[in-house]
């Protein structure tokens, strides 16, 4: 056991976080020499790390199987203690340093008719899929328009509504298509839907309501829009497990005639 | 000193997510609704009190700035472990659900960009 390989392994497993900061420094030093390399520095050197990071983190799910990305290798477990909710929160909230209040509360309305159009839409957009892929029970197609929301609505509404384990898997897949996509997407989307400015942002969280991807997105795009757009995502999930097992679902009973 | 910087922003973060996970009680729901957000509201409320006090001095920012700074780098840790396999192995129900939602949804920003426009008309537009 007391082989230099296994004393370089408990070092790697014992600072799992600080081995953590360290390669996440590295991918970053990478992309931003990369981004002044592709596409005349068009790119922003976040959004390459981003996507890095995004392909990293499937071939280490390939190759270990696990649900954690390239975290699941255990000399980079700390990845998900540095990227996990907690962290995330904290440095988001951060971000809001400087901020005017007013900036915050003049889109009041605004931000609240884009969370409730973000719930309501990618709830139908998801049950519509599944209806047209032959689901046809309601809780089935409740779990999956509620996965379309974020990952976190779809097990909470499948729960509630006793859909099978199979259609709560899929629900969480789809939320998490849907934060990938966010994260890749935003900064080449953002220039078209005119994502450039606080009350863009603030409507883009509601209507997108996925956490990680309006955080990334956002982050990739413009780092001072973050604030705004993570101000309104962070009640998307709350209302969306507020809809999705009562009101959504009944509203689906209605329609397929269950009732 | 720095770490009153940063203490009091943990301080705003774990207030805010009570607030969130009380909220989320209220109303039934094994979750946080809104906790980032009303942090972040403390956070700037209470930042510009301690700031016209005197009391958020170079030091004591640095400490919250930090944080702020270090913010892409969570955000690449984040990337890094998502299950981005087991969202391509959802299928293509899963997928194309993703997919059709998010672009729904971003068609839609600058069309609630103009409404909210409409409503509050004040002068104050530009930032």
């Amino acid at each position: 056991m007391n082989d230099p390989l296994h004393a370089a392994a408990a070092v790697f497993s014992e600072y799992s976080i600080i081995v953590a900061l360290a390669f996440v420094g590295a991918v970053l030093w990478c992309s931003y020499r990369l981004a002044g390399h592709i596409g005349n520095g068009r790119i922003h050197g976040s959004a390459i790390a981003i996507s890095l990071a995004l392909v990293f983190a499937c071939i280490g799910g390939h190759v270990t199987g696990g649900k954690k990305g390239l975290a699941d290798f255990e000399c980079l477990a700390g990845l998900a203690v540095l990227g996990g909710a907690a962290f995330r929160d904290f440095t988001i909230v951060a971000t809001a340093y400087g901020v005017r209040l007013e900036e915050f509360l003049k889109t009041g309305l605004a931000g609240m008719l884009a969370l409730l159009t973000g719930v309501l839409l990618s709830f139908a957009v998801g049950a519509a899929v599944a209806w047209g892929c032959g689901y046809r029970e309601a809780a089935s197609l409740a779990t999956i328009g509620a996965g379309a929301a974020t990952y976190i609505v779809g097990p909470v509404t499948g729960a509630a509504v006793g859909a099978s384990s199979d259609v709560i898997a899929i629900s969480i897949a789809a939320g998490l298509v849907k934060a990938i996509l966010v994260m890749l997407l935003t900064p080449f989307a953002a220039p078209m839907i005119g994502l450039n400015n606080p009350r863009a942002a603030l409507i883009f969280g509601g209507l997108m309501g996925t956490t990680s991807g309006v955080a990334a997105g956002l982050a990739a795009t413009d780092e001072r829009l973050v604030p705004y757009g993570a101000m309104t995502a962070t009640f998307y999930t709350g209302l969306g497990c507020l809809l999705g097992p009562s009101v959504l679902f009944l509203a689906i009973r209605l329609l397929v005639g269950e009732v | 000193m720095t770490i009153y910087g940063t203490s009091f922003l943990a301080f705003c973060v774990v207030c805010g997510l009570l607030g969130g996970r009380l909220l989320g009680w209220l109303l039934g729901l094994e979750a946080n609704v809104g906790g980032v957000g009303v942090a972040m509201i403390l956070l700037i409320v209470a930042g510009g009190k301690l700031q016209a006090k005197g009391l958020l001095g170079p030091a004591t920012s640095r400490g919250v700035v930090f944080w702020s700074s270090i913010y892409i780098p969570v955000v690449v840790a984040m990337a890094a472990s998502q299950n981005v396999a087991g969202a391509l192995r959802g299928g293509p129900v899963a997928i194309l659900a993703g997919v059709l939602s998010v672009v729904a949804c971003m068609v839609l920003v600058p069309v609630l960009s103009k409404i909210g426009n409409g409503r509050s008309a004040l002068p104050d537009q530009n930032p």
